[in-house]
């Protein structure tokens, strides 16, 4: 197949891959990019490992080919952090152990921060509903929601 | 073996040109949130993505001078919810659109995807049916105005023919004292397919309801425009017996199928409960519009 060649943004930093025309996102993140912390789960857009942002909205990358990300801004889970200072979100999900196996924890993170960022102040039922389409094959729900409503909490303070 | 392409055509004219072009094997990607999945089982095997997003008319929606909305075909379920107005004029069709997938498909799904996809269970489809919705389909041939339950022609199957696009749904101007609902039956709270999908869409005059459409999904291969129930309704005050009347027209006219989700017979019994839960929000809603 003729290789696509395709410029794009990711994480703030302009960045350009060839790619075969059904190579999904995902598959161009962890492979060419080198960008492994979005996962795999079910490459069927139902368990969220995969979370992306494409200019600023969440989705799911196995679900978007990679040639559709030109001239997009892609958000990933290593944006999340400055440099070595972890978000509020990564901070928090390892004080109260919102993880155990981790796989869905980079998910859990872009869609978390996706939701704080539209809706500061989520109550526990928003987060649940939001955090839907994303799987925790560790049935870790609970301390990931309690993490999702401190950080917010907490970030609400920090801004008064 | 064929080498597959991706194009995304900037014009609706270049778009049917390659799927005329393209032949069988050519597929439309909008969300992408059905396609990538058929791809990535083997379910099918495109020769020529054709990415209509780059389509003015496809990714936008309008409302008319005359107070009903365009909505183009790949418009996202996210991108539909921010509209300022469409929410407040058709709540239910919102929610509809708005019950397929999580947070992270509603980001690329679309009500056009949802249509063409052609499942008896889609969820946008049965409020679309229920508001009145026409789309335009457009092919090499012109350009074609149909309503939306003779869109699909069963699971998986539709009446676009070779060549042709779904390009928007155009809704209708609504009147005063409207009011339009969507409620699915699932085993879950979230993220799962319906058992039964109940759209009602209604107008009231001094208590009376004057106009009403019923549509009903996944109880039969397609979604189904149920009239016998909507004459129950008209001429009412929606008061038990009038809802009582257009729920068993609803049953009668189930033929689902048994499967995991649900047997016959609670899909029958089901649809009746939801076209009166579903009547009486879209009844206060009209009462507050």
């Amino acid at each position: 197949m003729t290789k696509i060649h395709v410029s794009t943004t990711v994480n703030n930093e302009p960045m350009e891959f060839l790619c075969e025309p059904d190579d999904t996102m995902l598959d161009v993140l962890r492979g060419p990019l080198g960008l492994t912390g979005s996962k795999e789960g079910c490459a069927s857009g139902d368990c969220g490992a995969c979370s992306i942002t494409l200019d600023d909205r969440l989705v799911c990358s196995c679900l978007m080919l990679a040639v559709e990300g030109e001239g997009r801004n892609i958000g990933t889970i290593e944006g999340m952090a400055h440099g070595e200072k972890l978000h509020p979100l990564q901070q928090k999900f390892l004080e109260m152990a919102a993880l155990q196996c981790g796989i869905c924890t980079s998910g859990m993170l872009v869609a978390s921060d996706a939701l704080l960022r539209k809706n500061p102040r989520p109550s526990e039922e928003e987060v649940r509903f939001w955090l839907a389409g994303n799987l925790c094959r560790c049935t870790g729900y609970d301390k990931i929601v309690r993490a999702v409503l401190e950080t917010a909490a907490e970030m609400q303070e920090a801004a008064q | 073996m064929t080498e597959l392409r991706y194009m995304a055509p900037a014009t609706l004219d270049e778009a049917i040109g390659a799927l005329a072009a393209g032949g069988s094997t050519a597929r439309i990607l909008a969300g992408g949130t059905d396609l990538l999945v058929q791809m990535r089982s083997g379910a099918v095997k495109p020769g020529l993505i054709i990415d209509i997003k780059k389509i003015t008319e496809m990714t936008t929606i309008q409302e008319t001078a005359d107070g009903g909305f365009r909505v183009g075909a790949a418009v996202p379920g996210a991108v539909l919810a921010e509209h300022t107005r469409f929410g407040k004029v058709w709540p239910g069709v919102l929610e509809a659109v708005n019950l397929i997938g999580s947070i992270q498909v509603q980001g690329r799904a679309s009500a056009g995807g949802n249509l063409c996809n052609a499942s008896p269970a889609g969820d946008s489809v049965p409020a679309m049916v229920a508001a009145g919705a026409v789309v335009t389909v457009q092919g090499p041939t012109g350009q074609r105005i149909l309503s939306v339950e003779k869109v699909p022609t069963g699971p998986g199957r539709t009446s676009l023919l070779p060549g042709e696009i779904l390009v928007s749904f155009t809704l209708p101007p609504r009147l005063p004292a409207s009011g339009d609902a969507y409620l699915r039956m699932i085993p879950r709270t979230e993220m799962d397919i319906a058992v039964v999908g109940c759209g009602v869409s209604l107008t009231l005059n001094d208590g009376i309801c004057t106009a009403a459409r019923v549509g009903l999904g996944a109880v039969a291969p397609t979604v189904l425009l149920v009239e016998a129930a909507a004459e129950a309704l008209i001429g009412s005050r929606l008061d038990a017996e009038a809802l009582d009347a257009a729920a068993d027209a609803c049953r009668a006219v189930c033929r689902p199928i048994d499967d995991k989700r649900g047997t016959i017979g609670y899909r029958i019994k089901v649809a009746g409960v939801l076209l009166k839960r579903t009547a009486v929000i879209a009844a206060q809603r009209a009462q507050h519009n």
